[in-house]
């Protein structure tokens, strides 16, 4: 065999063991997501499992209400705190991209998505809970808005950034102020990937547990009282995936599969909006 | 890019004109994210205060963690977070700058969108369901046919005995999977800003694909694939929940790899709301303190790194 075909040999077998290694990564993507559903589909299909709370071991027709429940209103609070920050730090960003000071809020936001969300839980115990003296649904919004504020805002930045400089420019030769130029006519355009900005947050927000431990903390009963310790879906698949029960192990596996599903489903969904942003920004 | 930024300039004179008040306004707003950075570790290191004044650095280096005689030191703990992601690193790197490779790669892009779709939801699923999994499903299989061989066959270096469904080596094992999309996804970006022109010119000097990728693009993405490594390395001492389900929860320096450890994070978890008193809270806030100042510094090195790599290699 001559010199160059073997050169040409070594490349295609490491381009296939490349593409080997490719699907070797997604392996366990499919096995998270066959053993959630296989294992969880059990507990999904009462359909008490999503109207009934925590019961004593032993007794049927335990659910998962007050978790659902509880994770809406902890990452519906903590949307309300992040998501408008987050959007006008975004459109600052963007809009002022050359100032010296958008550098550094740019460069904190990007190591702010990489801090450990355990610290970012015990933050949250030392300014909200200590001082209240106890566990509370609002501590552990403040927790994940934390959380979610770098995602909000380095998206909106990207979307605003999209919009061709052209529109700016018409608003600012008709006269419009700088304002109205930037929150009526850039960010209405821009609507799409600040979407997809907060879908991805309430994504992340919904699957933390390390946050909560000691601020949301968890709650057996059925509440919806933010200042009060609540339950959340994370904090109900930690707890009783640990449990020596099959019973709560079971609740555990279909806890993950309606978690999972669900931040799957908001995932795509980002996806989706994300596209119709990309086809509304080439037609501007 | 910089005659760019000289144009916004002047379309926007600073002088002549009122005062921008939403410029103002909006830059007020922005200083949430610094001032929320810089206030999680004051607050932290205020809170810790009665550990640091009590043990002062001496707290790296103990390895007792006694809450009733109250003497606390975190090098097990540092051990075990500092041991899980390099062991998670180790596994992870090779694979995720090729399949970086692979999905950084130009032309027809069918197969390869749905690759890099399926890595980033890999990234999307919740860290308790890495836990749960790694559990009931990952760990047992690892002990079966991963430890008990190695041990078997290897148990001759001590180090590579006792192997156990709890440990340092299945907790690595699934951060590695739980670091791989960050990897990927910043490796790929690097490659993919590597000029074009780079790669054509030895595809025409006769390079074949492996020889343009091994010799060429790879060798120009270096500083930024270091600097994606680095900032998984990040992600991985931070990380908590699915660690701290698979380590084993003992504290101390394990005697082999396969042994109980565990780590800064999975401390916080499992401790904190039981700890009681003075000394106990603030120890496990100093633990935080160490965690996040550590994770802050990576992950700031990281981002310079990969910075100063894309711009220099873009231009």
């Amino acid at each position: 065999m001559n010199r160059n075909a073997r050169r040409g040999y070594a490349s295609g077998a490491s381009l296939a063991i490349m593409y080997a290694l490719t699907v070797l990564a997604l392996i366990p993507l499919a096995l998270v997501l066959w053993f959630t559903a296989s294992k969880g589909l059990p507990s999904v299909m009462h359909p008490e499992f999503f109207t009934n709370v925590e019961r004593p071991v032993g007794v049927p027709g335990a659910g998962i209400a007050h978790a659902i429940v509880g994770t809406g209103i902890l990452v519906g609070m903590a949307s309300l705190m992040a998501i408008p920050i987050g959007v006008l730090t975004g459109v600052y960003l963007a809009e002022y991209s050359y100032a010296r000071w958008a550098g550094w809020v740019r460069l904190a936001s990007d190591v702010l998505v990489g801090t450990p969300s355990i610290a970012v839980g015990l933050f949250a115990y030392a300014l909200v809970v200590a001082p209240l003296h106890h566990f509370s649904g609002i501590s552990g919004s403040v927790a994940l808005a934390i959380l979610m504020l770098p995602i909000v805002i380095r998206t909106t930045e990207g979307a605003v950034a999209l919009i061709p400089t052209g529109l700016r420019e018409s608003g600012l030769a008709l006269g419009l102020p700088r304002w109205r130029v930037s929150l009526q006519l850039i960010l209405p355009a821009a609507v799409p990937g600040v979407i997809t900005g907060a879908l991805l947050a309430v994504a992340r927000a919904s699957g933390e547990t390390a946050p909560l431990l000691f601020t949301s903390f968890g709650n057996h009963l059925f509440s919806l009282d933010p200042t009060q310790a609540l339950q959340a879906l994370p904090l109900t698949v930690y707890h009783d995936a640990l449990m020596p029960y099959k019973s709560l192990q079971d609740q555990a596996w279909g806890a993950a599969l309606v978690l999972v599903s669900m931040v799957l489903v908001i995932n795509l969904l980002s996806r989706w909006v994300l596209r119709r942003q990309l086809r509304l920004a080439g037609q501007l | 890019m910089a005659s760019a930024v000289d144009g916004r300039k002047a379309l926007i004179p600073a002088s002549g004109r009122p005062p921008d008040r939403f410029r103002t306004l909006t830059a007020m707003v922005a200083a949430a994210a610094p001032l929320l950075l810089v206030i999680v570790v004051v607050i932290l290191f205020q809170q810790a205060t009665p550990a640091v004044n009590r043990f002062g650095l001496g707290f790296l280096t103990g390895t007792d963690w006694n809450p009733v005689k109250e003497s606390f030191g975190a090098l097990p703990a540092i051990f075990g977070t500092v041991t899980t992601s390099f062991m998670a690193l180790v596994i992870a790197v090779p694979i995720g700058v090729a399949v970086a490779v692979v999905l950084a790669e130009q032309g027809q892009q069918g197969i390869r969108s749905l690759l890099g779709t399926g890595i980033e939801l890999l990234a999307a699923i919740p860290s308790v369901v890495y836990g749960i999994w790694a559990l009931y499903v990952l760990a047992p299989w690892s002990y079966q046919h991963i430890e008990i061989p190695i041990s078997e066959h290897f148990g001759f270096i001590s180090y590579l005995t006792h192997p156990a469904v709890r440990g340092l080596f299945n907790a690595g094992l699934v951060l590695a999977v739980m670091i791989l999309p960050t990897l990927t996804a910043v490796s790929r970006d690097v490659i993919r800003a590597v000029p074009r022109g780079m790669r054509e010119n030895a595809i025409a000097l006769g390079a074949t694909w492996w020889e343009t990728t091994w010799r060429v693009i790879l060798p120009a993405a270096r500083p930024g694939i270091f600097g994606a490594v680095i900032l998984a390395l990040g992600r991985a001492l931070g990380e908590t929940i699915a660690v701290t389900m698979v380590i084993g929860n003992r504290y101390e320096i394990p005697p082999t790899l396969f042994s109980p450890a565990y780590t800064l994070a999975s401390v916080i978890a499992n401790e904190f709301t039981e700890a009681t008193g003075t000394l106990y809270p603030a120890a496990l806030i100093e633990l935080g303190l160490v965690l996040i100042l550590v994770t802050l510094t990576v992950n700031l090195f990281a981002l310079l790194l990969v910075r100063s790599a894309q711009s220099r290699i873009a231009v």
